[in-house]
């Protein structure tokens, strides 16, 4: 047996130039990571307190980190498909076409499953059990254990561009082409170990986020007062928790054929390859639902705010969230209409695609409504918004169209589809996504972005978009396949420099967001958030300091009305000082859950380059890992009183140096919260 | 189950008893229809799934003390979810795939 | 023999329930594993590339074996159970065992089974209904095996540590797990051993 398995030196990536470079940056990349921590003799402070943290606003921050990461690579890879399309007529271009597939493959994994998982992960773990009025989430070892399987499954796909290849099978990995006989060498495996670890993780942070939500809410905090961030949290954990099981199933058996000789999805010996497609969908369509939803939660608390007015059709936002979850397990087949179901079928399918853009509708209603009539602020969070207002819709009207099977049959497989779920997923979930950020980095790190290069970061997101992915819609009606490396239509060249000009723009964006966190983390000390509540908001998140303490709050709050916060603030009694403080007791700080997410990680580059002992020996170590957690009954520290005291005493001196009401100075300021007349 | 405490008060072996019995019975039920062919295949296939409904619920209600009255609400509703799920998903699951056998001969 | 086990404190009462409900929400994610295991077997059963059939292939007895031990490990379980909330230790531990080695009984036969079928050129790599009944009773063997190992886990915690709260809300949630594997198997024995010997 060999003891490198079948990892030999050819495996680096000295072939090709372009290659070469990909595994520099990278290689590159995470030297100077390590170089930056040591200059600043971070390396105490980065593994206490962060590494070994399962507090869930460090893990929160932690999975964002991940995620604006893997948006830079994710964004490379877009870039270098632009800028081959561009160029690519009537020639190869730059880009050879098993350099290429393996970049589209990229692509799409690294941005739906390491950079917008992660994402709403960590926006949901920054702010959920405070909107509740937790202080923490039900379960913080098995959130960290997510973190980190996460983590381990984008450092596969990172690793990949240095040793070994990527996948090219696309970043849905249909059989045939992804089995063994057609794709034997590591690329496929990479993708699916990559994939499976970090949907693990995923489906305990569905369970995490529905415990907390069922069973950890504050005092008075019913089902029907909690903010719609929540409730959308709400039904994307359940999601999650039944959606996954499909993409472990599907994963798992074309490891199984890859690695084990099975026939699942093999062409002959009794193979169904239809089925990996049918059980991926299963999985992948409430996946884009559980993307979308916290965006559009994340929606709905910003438009409420930055309209300075409570949010419209409360009932109705509830009932149509729910209605899009249990819908999205309805729809599937509608992602392979073309792949030979009968009318009966392809027709019903169809139907509940068309019936579920209602309940969508409803929501963009709901939040049309909010807006009329209100004080219109427009900070960054508002202006991505408004942009996801307009374009999403847009981007909603493609999907009514493809949901109707003769069109589909048409359009499938072109880059109309390809536009259309960028126009759903760039404005609807990232945009949602980086207002989140925006709205919610104060509450984060207790300074305020600047929104000078907040803004200009929207100009350039939104034009950049249009620019690059309009003029995909027009080439999908001139006939032009998704995923082409070179072509031969000149019509179609024109329509590329743009969308690449587009890319562009949206390179732009992203620099603006950099130069924003760069801007704003060096003049922190002139946009402090002194009072935790930097936007006049309406929900609990906003009642603790920022950052939170440790526990969030000290008091639990007593929760007597949707909007809680607000609702505090116009009865007066918000920031009120409690008599005095009880014990607290919070969890302590442990690396096995790392330990944990780092075996992982050994554990899937072992089982791609069939290091068996490896393997072996890393499933030891997360059994062990795990038996030893499970045998702790020690793990929970008490903060004191006196020490909450203390914590307390400093956030008050500091309130009383703040103004009352951070947005008073605002033009728009539209007044102090009152009390509702009526419900 | 008493999960007022997470612990359990189950005091007595009498619900163990019952569903032993009970689910013996029933695959013993199963297992000889097989064993004697005693109806046409595809009655019998009918009956032993039927008999596996009420064998889960048996194990459902004697071994997993799960009843409308001490179950906590959640606990009822993310079951009672998870079957219709089950049902959408491996129905539909069946349904294309069967559909896609008789057109595609996939 | 004093039953003052565990004083749970109310908010210790809210852990154990949070962790009950979890476990519950995992076990309902498992379903879906198996629920989707089940319906690619059912399409998968007749795609047998003109190799051995379930027919040829299974054994009533066998399955009958299997099943006894399974659903006797089950009631095991229940009866040490009982003893927890009497917290009658020695009684936990002996039942515990007594649980262990039924199961292990079950992956013996099973392990057996399929190595049966492998020497027999029957393995999971000879066509697609094999490499479907394979994974789907496979899996549920790997979960009875994990299933074996928590409880060796807990009969050292029981030992070591005692009847505490902590240790019994851990043997809550072992039940549930074993309970739960013997469900599936019920469903395994209706779909795949009867149907196949039909």
């Amino acid at each position: 047996m060999d003891i490198f398995g079948r990892l030999t030196i050819d495996s680096l990536p000295f072939y090709s130039a372009i290659a070469a470079s990909g595994a520099g940056i990278t290689v590159l990349g995470a030297l100077s990571v390590m170089a930056v921590i040591t200059y600043l003799g971070a390396w105490r402070l980065v593994l206490f307190d962060w590494v070994s943290s399962i507090d869930h606003k460090k893990i929160g921050i932690m999975y964002i980190m991940v995620a604006l990461i893997m948006l830079m690579r994710g964004f490379i890879d877009a870039a270098m498909m632009r800028s081959q399309q561009a160029i690519a007529y009537n020639n190869e271009g730059y880009l050879p076409p098993g350099h290429f597939d393996q970049v589209f493959s990229s692509h799409g994994t690294i941005m739906i499953f390491f950079m917008a998982m992660p994402f709403l992960s960590g926006l949901i773990n920054l702010i959920m059990p405070q909107q509740i009025g937790s202080r923490d989430v039900a379960f913080p070892f098995m959130n960290a254990i997510s973190l980190w399987l996460t983590t381990a499954g984008a450092s596969l796909v990172l690793i990949s561009l240095v040793i070994g290849k990527f996948s090219t099978a696309g970043w849905t990995a249909y059989p045939p082409y992804s089995g063994s006989e057609f794709t034997p060498g590591v690329g496929v495996d990479y993708w699916l170990w990559a994939v499976l670890i970090s949907g693990i993780g995923s489906t305990m942070t569905g369970i995490n986020f529905l415990v907390t939500i069922i069973k950890c809410r504050a005092p008075g905090m019913t089902m029907l007062r909690l903010p719609l961030f929540t409730w959308t949290v709400f039904v994307t954990s359940i999601l999650m928790v039944f959606a996954f099981p499909s993409l472990t199933v599907a994963g798992g058996m074309l490891v199984l054929d890859r690695t084990l000789d099975m026939h699942f999805f093999t062409n002959g010996m009794g193979g169904n390859m239809m089925n990996y497609i049918n059980l991926f969908w299963l999985w992948g369509h409430p996946e884009v639902y559980i993307l979308i939803l916290p965006a559009f939660g994340v929606f709905s608390e910003v438009v409420a705010v930055f309209s300075q007015k409570r949010l419209f059709g409360y009932i109705s936002l509830v009932l149509a969230t729910m209605a899009i979850g249990f819908l999205s397990f309805t729809v599937w087949l509608h992602h392979f209409f073309t792949m030979g179901s009968s009318a009966r079928v392809n027709s019903f399918f169809g139907t509940m695609t068309t019936i579920i853009a209602v309940p969508t509708g409803v929501k963009v209603f709901d939040w049309l409504f909010t807006i009329y009539r209100g004080r219109i602020i427009f900070k960054p969070p508002m202006l991505f918004t408004l942009g996801f207002l307009v374009t999403f819709t847009i981007g909603g009207l493609s999907g009514v169209l493809l949901a109707l099977p003769p069109v589909d049959y048409l359009m499938h497989n072109t880059t109309f589809l390809i536009a259309h779920f960028h126009n759903v997923i760039i404005p609807g979930v990232l945009f949602g996504y980086i207002a989140g950020y925006m709205f919610w980095f104060p509450k984060a790190f207790g300074f305020k972005l600047n929104e000078k290069w907040g803004t200009w970061s929207f100009w350039c997101w939104i034009i950049g978009f249009y620019l690059a992915f309009m003029p995909l819609y027009l080439l999908g009606f001139l006939g032009m396949p998704r995923r082409m490396e070179h072509y031969e239509i000149a019509a179609w060249q024109p329509h590329l420099i743009v969308a690449a000009i587009g890319a562009f723009i949206i390179f732009l964006g992203i620099v603006c967001m950099a130069v924003q966190l760069i801007v704003s983390i060096r003049d922190r000390q002139s946009a402090l958030d002194l009072t935790g509540d930097p936007w006049n908001g309406r929900s609990l998140e906003w009642a603790t300091s920022s950052p939170a303490a440790p526990y969030n709050f000290a008091v639990l709050p007593q929760v007597q009305s949707v909007d809680a916060w607000w609702d505090m603030k116009a009865r007066g009694v918000a920031y009120q000082r409690p008599q005095q403080y009880e014990d607290i007791t919070l969890p302590k700080n442990t690396f096995v859950a790392a330990v944990i997410g780092g075996a992982g990680f050994v554990f899937g580059f072992a089982m791609i380059w069939y290091i068996w002992w490896l393997a072996i020996l890393c499933l030891a170590v997360i059994f062990v890992s795990i038996v030893v957690r499970a045998s702790d009954d020690d793990s929970d520290f008490v903060m004191t009183a006196a020490e909450v005291k203390a914590i307390e005493d400093e956030r008050f001196a500091q309130l009383a140096k703040a103004p009352k009401n951070e947005m008073a100075d605002d033009p728009g300021f539209a007044g102090e919260p009152v009390p509702e007349a009526s419900t | 189950m008493d999960v007022s405490s997470g612990i359990p008060i189950e005091r007595t072996i009498k619900p163990y008893l019952i569903g032993i019995v009970l689910a013996l019975i029933l695959t013993a039920i199963s297992f000889g229809l097989v064993a004697f062919e005693a109806l046409p295949r595809e009655t019998a296939l009918i009956v032993i799934a039927a008999l596996a409904v009420v064998q889960i619920l048996v194990h459902l209600r004697f071994f997993l003390h799960i009843d409308f009255k001490s179950t906590p609400r959640e606990n009822l509703i993310a079951l009672a979810f998870a079957c219709v799920l089950i049902f959408l998903m491996v129905g539909g699951s069946l349904w294309i795939m069967f559909d896609l056998y008789h057109r595609m001969m996939v | 023999m004093s039953a003052t086990i565990m004083t749970v404190t109310p908010r210790d009462a809210e852990k154990y329930e949070e962790k009950e409900f979890g476990f519950w929400l995992y076990l309902m994610s498992d379903a879906i594993i198996f629920a989707l295991l089940f319906a690619t077997y059912l399409v998968m059963v007749g795609n047998a590339a003109g190799g051995p059939t379930g027919k040829e292939l299974f054994s009533l007895e066998r399955a009958a074996a299997e099943t006894a031990l399974l659903l006797l490990s089950s009631t095991t379980f229940g009866v040490a159970a009982v003893a927890l909330s009497q917290g009658d230790r020695p009684k936990v531990l002996l039942w515990l065992a007594i649980t262990f080695l039924l199961g292990a009984g079950f992956i013996f036969l099973e392990i057996g089974e399929f190595r049966g079928m492998i020497d027999q050129g029957a393995g999971p790599d000879r066509s697609g209904f094999l490499s479907s009944f394979f994974t789907l009773v496979g899996t549920h063997g790997l979960h009875v095996s994990v299933g074996l190992s928590w409880i060796a886990v807990m009969f050292g915690q029981v030992v070591f540590k005692g009847l505490t709260a902590p240790v019994a809300s851990r043997l809550m949630r072992l039940g549930l797990f074993w309970h739960f594997l013997d469900i599936i198997w019920v469903v395994i024995f209706s779909v795949v051993y009867l149907p196949g010997l039909l």
